[in-house]
């Protein structure tokens, strides 16, 4: 009998060879043929073990694709609009008190350089109602402003029908209604034939806008030119908003000399905003908001990573008489492990290509209900589906080290 | 040479009182040769068998299989053993039941890193040297008990190993089955396989050229090398 050295390890006997020559080897090909084989065995528990993962990674890209869709739309229609549009309007004064723009403020405002057009509305204390039987407090929140009319051309707006003022229109009782003022007083036609009471006067309906996105306020409005509401109601003409078109390359430089140029009495008392900033950041804030969803699925994702560790722990316990029998074939532990770790990673693989292929199709369904074109971004589809491997890994681990313990004889005798 | 050499092999399971299994058993069993292992449930045949395997390590005592002390190996290179020099026959047979015939015999040499078609081609061989070439396609399933045991044969032989190690290979059959299962061991030999069997049936017992009986983890007799 051999004793102990003080390493632990038997001394060596004469003549016995170290190695045992060839080594066992199992080739990369036959580990995930045997980790399909060991789901394709039991195919209804591999679906049900699947499950968690799919709908985690379909929550993930619906989510991120819905998401994606949506501010991929966004901007798109940002873009289109022109990103060079800047909005003055009088803030607050010193006293607290609304402050006042000086009526030269929009001609001032063209004589900067990069400004390619620059627009007013103005102050008109009057409403406006679809005849003069309706009671006076019937106002349906529409505003009246006196308009320039270089107006819609500033904003890069456009007519859902009719024409929207010009000079000789601006100086008679005519009137271009926002696309949500003309739905509230029922309008459907600008030729002209159709008037509305507005300020105790007849206004014909020359023009009715499309929604304008970069000027929301006006879509709830009636547009009157400067001299008719000037003569007929009037008002005074002090802006109470200028739209100004800038060269794009010079947007910054416009903006820091408009507030001075608009007022130069008082700059301070100037709120100088870009609309298409805010929309932007819109879209950025309803991304923020997405990540609550996001963490539902990345919640989704975890359960299901636990569903298949359990269910490779009972795989595990029930396969004991295969465990063994590989054992004898002359598979290592590292062998035995591995198979159970590809397998956990097969089974979440195939559950993150299903969740794939379905919030895919939300999207697209999604998106088609609104108009949009859907959007699933290849890193997104790639990294949930790389998320959803990591959680089978990481789930197979455990199953597959206790597995790689099991003692080969017992393993074989207790079946 | 010797295919399979144990000396002084002694198996104890911890407990109080400790159990032994084996009490230095020596044996060997030569190339070429056919033997079985008998005795009473409890002897030590399964655990001389998984000894003999390397299924499982002794307490003390040296394992060779064909000259290589196994005694010290790691267990990475106990595996390569396994997969070159042994060949394993269950009463239970072990097989995959969703693999055909055929590849149940080829993953005899799956740890061995060869290619599978290679290992298809040397399957087909060992199951027509078991006359099962006719159902390589077939399930176990859809094998009869006999039909099972001869492709978990097929499976031990299919890699040519040292030694072919069966652990009560008739124990599952119906008399008819086990004969035609001793009639194929008793060929294999023929043909030059070492074999060693352990097992409850006489028949078996009667039929092979070496019988070792042992009781309470001791060699009781041997009927002497052959080889």
């Amino acid at each position: 009998m051999s004793g102990r050295n003080p390493r632990g390890q038997r001394p060596h006997e004469q003549g016995e060879r170290r190695t045992a020559g060839p080594r066992s080897r199992l080739r990369p090909a036959d580990t995930w043929a045997l980790a399909a084989h060991g789901m394709a065995g039991r195919p209804v528990r591999a679906m049900l073990s699947a499950l968690g993962i799919a709908l985690g990674v379909a929550t993930l890209v619906a989510v991120l694709g819905i998401s994606g869709s949506g501010r991929a739309q966004l901007i798109a229609q940002i873009d289109a609009l022109g990103t060079n549009m800047l909005t003055v309007t009088p803030g607050q004064s010193l006293t607290g008190g609304q402050a006042v723009l000086p009526t030269a403020g929009p001609a001032m405002i063209r004589r900067i350089g990069p400004v390619q057009s620059a627009a007013a509305i103005g102050q008109v204390n009057a409403n406006v109602y679809r005849n003069d039987r309706i009671p006076a407090v019937n106002t349906d929140a529409i505003t009246v402003y006196s308009a320039q009319t270089n107006l819609l051309q500033t904003l890069q707006g456009h007519l859902a029908r009719g024409q929207f003022l010009n000079p000789p229109t601006a100086r008679f009782p005519a009137v271009v209604l926002g696309a949500s003022a003309a739905a509230a007083l029922g309008v459907d036609r600008a030729d002209g034939t159709i008037q509305v009471w507005l300020g105790d006067h007849w206004f014909a309906v020359v023009g009715i806008l499309e929604p304008l996105p970069l000027a929301p306020e006006l879509d709830r409005s009636a547009l009157v030119g400067f001299s008719v509401a000037h003569r007929l109601l009037g008002a005074y003409g002090s802006p109470v908003e200028i739209y100004v078109r800038a060269n794009p390359v010079s947007v910054a430089a416009v903006a820091g000399v408009l507030a001075a140029t608009a007022d130069p009495a008082a700059p301070q008392n100037v709120t100088i905003t870009n609309p298409a900033n805010a929309l932007a950041a819109r879209a950025d804030a309803s991304v923020a908001f997405q990540s609550l969803f996001l963490a539902l699925g990345g919640i989704a994702l975890l359960v299901g990573g636990i569903g298949i560790a359990n269910v490779m722990v009972i795989s595990v316990l029930e396969r004991r008489g295969e465990i063994g029998l590989r054992r004898a074939l002359g598979a290592t532990r590292t062998h035995i492990a591995a198979q159970f770790v590809a397998e956990s990673a097969l089974l979440a693989f195939g559950g993150g290509a299903a969740g794939a292929v379905l919030g895919g199709f939300a999207t697209t369904i999604y998106a088609t209900a609104r108009h949009w074109s859907a959007v699933v971004p290849a890193p997104t589809l790639a990294a949930a589906l790389a998320a959803a491997v990591a959680v089978g890994v990481v789930a197979g681990v455990y199953p597959a080290l206790r597995a790689a313990r099991l003692s080969p004889a017992e393993a074989l005798r207790t079946v | 040479m010797t295919a399979l050499e144990l000396t002084a092999a002694t198996k104890e399971h911890p407990g109080s009182p400790p159990v032994i299994a084996l009490r230095s058993v020596t044996l060997a069993i030569a190339e070429g040769e056919f033997a079985a292992l008998v005795g009473p449930s409890g002897s030590g045949k399964s655990t001389l068998l998984a000894i003999a395997g390397t299924l499982e390590r002794p307490t003390s005592g040296r394992v060779r299989i064909a000259g290589t002390a196994v005694g010290h190996l790691p267990e990475r290179e106990l595996a390569a053993v396994r997969a070159y020099r042994i060949g394993f026959v269950f009463q239970q047979f072990f097989l995959m039941p969703t693999m055909s015939a055929l590849d149940n015999v080829a993953s005899g040499l799956l740890y061995r890193g060869i290619p599978a078609a290679q290992r298809r081609r040397a399957a087909a061989d060992a199951l027509a040297r078991v006359g099962l070439a006719h159902r390589a396609e077939h399930r176990p399933g859809e094998l009869s008990g006999g039909e099972k045991q001869r492709t978990a044969i097929a499976r031990a032989l299919v890699g040519k190993p040292s030694v072919i190690l069966a652990d009560e290979p008739t124990g599952s059959l119906d008399t008819a089955a086990g004969q035609g299962i001793l009639a194929l061991l008793t060929d294999l030999n023929a043909g030059g396989a070492t074999i060693l069997v352990a097992t409850h049936n006489p028949e078996i017992a009667g039929a092979v050229p070496r019988t070792v009986r042992l009781r309470d983890g001791v060699i009781e007799s041997d009927s002497g090398s052959t080889g």
